[in-house]
């Protein structure tokens, strides 16, 4: 898919990366665009790299070659991480302080002013049903309840990407419910999503445009129910087996 | 400015809600502190204030033997307990009866053998001044030992001691008996009692004064040494709550995020470094106090703090950022929170052991010199006694502050070091 310069939110340019010097190279010349205001997934099997890539799109690790910008933006530029936000798999947080206590501190260290904290932390807790609890320590959460303010911190500065790496992994379905509706919410108000899920029915409802990757190479990239109808396959799930086969991963 | 103070806002609520990181930096020093000066009190106590209970197994009945017993009493140092020779076979039993450190036995006839030997010598000596011709035994008599036994319990240096003081009361009565001797071979007639005591009575006398900076300074006491030396060790155990803390961010999810934030992670470490040193500050406030007016409640000496306050508060402080540079260094290279707790308090009891906390520095083997010089706490050690001890002034205690300074940059160097190798920090 070619997108215009001002119409891309995430552009990667022949991007490599290998773990160690003696490893083969793990992601392999990989060239990816990604629109302003997609929502847009992230699939592979376990080992395939899509956490490597995400890893790379926010900076966390650096490519072997090629370049990554977000809105034209050098990735490592400090005005680049105003950006976006990212929402990672394991739990983000100081679980010995409170919901709003997180959001201070995290909030401040966005870059956002008292008033803007206090705002978005009300806004926030309000949305993801933690107002109520906004005072007790994380650590005595449930799951679900982690899972909202892990989203909650990801998002507070208003990000133009957010970036989503199993964001609902091991919640309850309110807890899901609340997290996709919101999320679908933020896309509709100009964010744009990208999503990475074990969760294939989950990912059906929330992406619009999908790349499968599988040993570090890009094995599918376009609409999903383009992909899904150009396969002839009833949902995500089937074209993800049909594509990467039924052999285990580890 | 704002990012800052919501940093050290969140440092300080971790803080204070890690009870058990708190219990170790606060409890466990007060614990020592008291402890260590209670045992160093009592141990000078008993050598210096308490009479040292000894038996007295006494086999020789003469005036010279009774003169003995009487100089061991009077001498101040020994409780004497005196034993029916015949139940000599007993003497564990009834050293443990008796709480007894020590038992001294006479043999039969010991003193007059002395007083034989006296004569023996003051002939020899009249001969050689030319004024007796002397006859008869000029053989020297070999004296039989006295048998002290001690305690197992007791340590080579109290045994030295009271070995020291049963030599000084001999070497007394030995004395009394070479004049007495001298004084009948010279005027064929008995020594009067009054000369004698004017003969014996000593003439040396020792004025103890302790080198410092001003005339009127205390004598130094178990508190003045061990409430300093455990303040420091105190300062040094907060690498438990530091490291740990830095090693559980480090393996956070919260630290990824901490990455990907617009605002440099060394800003983070430094409101870390200020919170922590504010908990030194704290943890050297509550143990002075502590010594100052809870020591005296306990019978225990009174710490009499430096008249210059504000050298103390220059030491504490570098003190502390040694500490925290330390804890630092462990937090940064420690793989696990049990790495940065065991490692670091186990590192920290080295430190301590080397720098003089447990033994003076003083008496250390030659061949530790150059390992205790690395410590931070000989030179903290060295520091806070030139202030509690000798009251030094601020530019005397530069030149212990210099080698501190130096070993907090090279701590923190390496910090920084291990926090770009670990790709940590840009």
């Amino acid at each position: 898919m070619e997108l215009s310069v001002e119409n891309t939110a995430v552009q990667l340019t022949n991007v490599s990366f290998q773990y160690e010097t003696n490893n083969p190279t793990f992601l392999n010349n990989i060239s990816l665009s990604i629109a302003k205001n997609d929502r847009f997934g992230i699939f592979g099997p376990n080992g395939a790299g899509k956490t490597t890539l995400m890893s790379m799109m926010t900076g966390i690790l650096k490519p072997k070659s090629g370049s990554i910008s977000l809105f034209g933006n050098s990735l490592f530029d400090n005005d680049a991480k105003r950006l976006f936000g990212y929402v990672p798999q394991d739990f983000a947080f100081y679980p010995e302080l409170t919901p709003k206590e997180n959001l201070q501190f995290y909030g401040a260290w966005y870059g956002l002013n008292k008033q803007q904290i206090k705002e978005r932390s009300e806004e926030l807790l309000t949305i993801l049903g933690l107002y109520d609890v906004r005072n007790k320590q994380l650590k005595k959460f449930s799951g679900g309840m982690k899972r909202r303010i892990n989203l909650a911190i990801g998002i507070m500065h208003r990000p133009q990407i957010i970036f989503l790496d199993e964001p609902t992994v091991g919640v309850d379905i309110q807890s899901r419910h609340a997290i996709v509706t919101y999320l679908k919410e933020l896309n509709a108000n100009g964010s744009t999503l990208i999503y990475t899920s074990h969760h294939l029915k989950e990912a059906e409802d929330l992406c619009q445009n999908v790349v499968l990757i599988d040993e570090g190479v890009i094995i599918a990239h376009d609409n999903m129910q383009d992909l899904i109808d150009k396969h002839e396959e009833n949902g995500l799930e089937g074209l993800f087996l049909k594509l990467t086969g039924n052999a285990y991963r580890d | 400015m704002f990012k800052f103070t919501a940093a050290l806002l969140k440092e300080f609520r971790l803080l204070v809600r890690d009870r058990v990181g708190l219990a170790l930096m606060f409890l466990m020093p007060i614990l020592l502190v008291i402890i260590m000066t209670a045992i160093q009190n009592s141990t000078f106590e008993l050598i210096n204030d308490n009479k040292i209970p000894i038996l007295l197994f006494n086999n020789d009945n003469s005036a010279t033997s009774k003169d003995f017993v009487r100089t061991l009493e009077k001498a101040g140092m020994f409780k004497v307990i005196q034993i029916n020779f015949k139940e000599k076979q007993n003497i564990r039993a009834l050293m443990h009866k008796h709480d007894a450190l020590v038992a001294l036995t006479i043999p039969k006839a010991y003193f007059s053998q002395m007083e034989k030997q006296a004569q023996i010598n003051a002939a020899k000596a009249l001969e050689s001044f030319g004024m007796a011709n002397a006859s008869g035994v000029k053989t020297n008599i070999s004296l039989d030992s006295l048998d002290i036994s001690f305690q197992p319990v007791l340590q080579e240096s109290y045994r030295y001691s009271i070995r020291g003081g049963l030599q000084s009361i001999m070497q007394i009565i030995a004395n009394k008996i070479m004049i007495k001797s001298l004084y009948s071979s010279i005027n064929q007639k008995e020594m009067p009692d009054d000369f004698l005591k004017d003969m014996m009575k000593s003439q040396v006398t020792f004025k103890q004064t302790t080198l410092s900076n001003n005339d009127n300074a205390t004598i130094p006491n178990a508190s003045q040494h061990n409430v300093p030396a455990w303040t420091l060790f105190a300062m040094f155990f907060t690498v438990v709550s530091l490291g740990g803390n830095m090693v559980k961010e480090k393996l956070s999810g919260s630290f990824v995020r901490l990455k990907l934030l617009p605002t440099s992670y060394m800003l983070g470490l430094l409101a870390k470094q200020l919170v922590y040193l504010g908990v030194i500050i704290a943890q050297v406030i509550v143990i002075f106090s502590i010594g100052k007016w809870v020591f005296p409640c306990m019978h225990l000496p009174e710490l009499n703090m430096p008249t210059n306050l504000f050298s103390l508060l220059f030491v504490v402080l570098v003190c502390g950022w040694n500490a925290i540079s330390f804890a630092l260094c462990i937090g940064v290279f420690a793989q696990s929170q049990e790495q940065a707790s065991g490692f670091g308090s186990v590192s920290v009891v080295i430190l301590a052991a080397f720098g003089g906390v447990f033994v003076p520095a003083f008496a250390m083997p030659e061949a530790f010199t150059l390992i205790m010089k690395a410590s931070p706490f000989y030179w903290g050690l060295e520091s806070f006694y030139g202030l509690f001890l000798e009251n030094r002034m601020f530019i005397d205690i530069l030149g212990t502050m210099l080698p501190l300074i130096i070993i907090a940059i090279l701590l923190q160097i390496t910090a920084f070091i291990g926090l770009k190798a670990q790709k940590l920090v840009h």
